[in-house]
């Protein structure tokens, strides 16, 4: 008999009940450091670790929650219907920021992983890491990097720019709600916008799920474009 | 609640079809969130049949994320030998990222609005 520990239903109730209680930590002390993502994964993984539990046991229980990932990316289309008009007006500056913000991101992770001496499949693997996970792995996988990285490095990207982003919007002097909500989504994904409609509500969050798409496609269509002249 | 996730499922459903079918290299749920924006814009759908579900998914999104970062584990030994350059590319490009697009957005925002003025067709709002 496998031992309990290694139970898919008890992996899944051990997720809830740790974010709930990671949600519940950050509540109490306010501090941004205990970030409930980032805390459930860290604490989920010392389980594992502690427990003796492969990370391919855990992705039985754990597969059934990452299922939810896809509907409900289709669900930002909700978001980004509310704000149709708003983005209608001003079609032209969000494309070219959001052209401008793609290629910015792929060729400075791409430049300073290379001079700080990455071999060439972390630094492949990287690229395509501003941009939502199912995007990011199938342009990691094509240009030759390596998927289970990437899916690890964008989640920490979108954890480290839903935290961090907003002080670096700050300190970069960007004062529009709206290119702000934009930035936070292009640079830090799903993660970003779900810290950025907690912060600014729903009406400029849905700039944040309209930079996070604009950035997907053009990540995926431009990266291996770009590539070939940088590396 | 059924109608809710018929809705999402539905058009999850169609961006597999539409991948099945051209081959396009672009995630599934990507086309089902343009598809149901566009759905909602056209009154095909009404907001009334997604919006709980919808928003019940949109404010959980963060968590599930969390079985693809504890997949971490299965590349300890490649970040263990890089992590400096994997960690400071990281953090340099977010910050790259969020200042070139805001201020790319910004200054196009002032240009037009600029421009336009001269033209006299600025929308009142």
């Amino acid at each position: 008999m496998e031992p309990f520990l290694q139970n898919k239903f008890f992996l899944i109730a051990a997720t809830f009940i740790i974010f709930l209680a990671a949600k519940l930590l950050q509540k109490r002390t306010g501090v941004a450091v205990f970030h409930p993502i980032l805390v459930t994964i860290l604490a989920l993984i010392a389980l594992l670790y502690f427990g003796n539990i492969s990370p391919d046991q855990y992705a039985e229980g754990g597969d059934y929650i990452e299922f939810w990932l896809k509907p409900a990316v289709v669900a930002l289309g909700v978001p980004l219907y509310r704000q149709l008009e708003s983005i209608k007006r001003q079609m032209l500056p969000l494309l070219l920021a959001e052209l401008a913000g793609c290629v910015a991101g792929v060729v400075s992770v791409v430049l300073v992983a290379q001079m700080l001496g990455a071999s060439q499949e972390v630094v492949l693997s990287l690229a395509p890491k501003a941009v939502t996970t199912p995007i990011a792995m199938e342009i990691s996988a094509t240009i030759g990097g390596i998927p289970s990285l990437t899916a690890a490095v964008v989640v920490c990207t979108g954890i480290f720019g839903g935290m961090a982003g907003f002080q670096m919007i700050k300190l970069s002097r960007v004062s529009s709600p709206i290119a702000a909500g934009l930035s936070v989504g292009t640079s830090a994904h799903a993660v970003g916008t779900a810290a950025a409609i907690e912060r600014y509500g729903m009406r400029y969050g849905a700039f944040s799920s309209l930079g996070l798409t604009l950035n997907g496609l053009l990540t995926s269509l431009l990266t291996p474009l770009i590539l070939p002249y940088i590396i | 609640m059924i109608l809710q996730c018929a809705v999402i499922f539905a058009f999850l459903a169609f961006g597999e079809l539409v991948v099945y079918l051209t081959g396009i290299p672009v995630p599934s749920s990507i086309i089902g969130m343009i598809s149901l924006a566009a759905a909602l814009k056209l009154k095909i759908v009404r907001l009334m049949w997604v919006d709980k579900v919808a928003d019940f998914l949109v404010r959980n999104l963060g968590f599930f994320f969390v079985p693809a970062g504890v997949g971490v584990m299965r590349c300890f030994d490649v970040i263990s030998r890089e992590w400096g350059a994997i960690v400071t590319a990281t953090v340099v490009s977010t910050f790259a990222i969020i200042a070139v697009t805001g201020w790319t957005h910004q200054l196009c925002r002032r240009a037009l609005a600029k421009h336009t003025k001269g033209h006299g067709t600025l929308p009142a709002k």
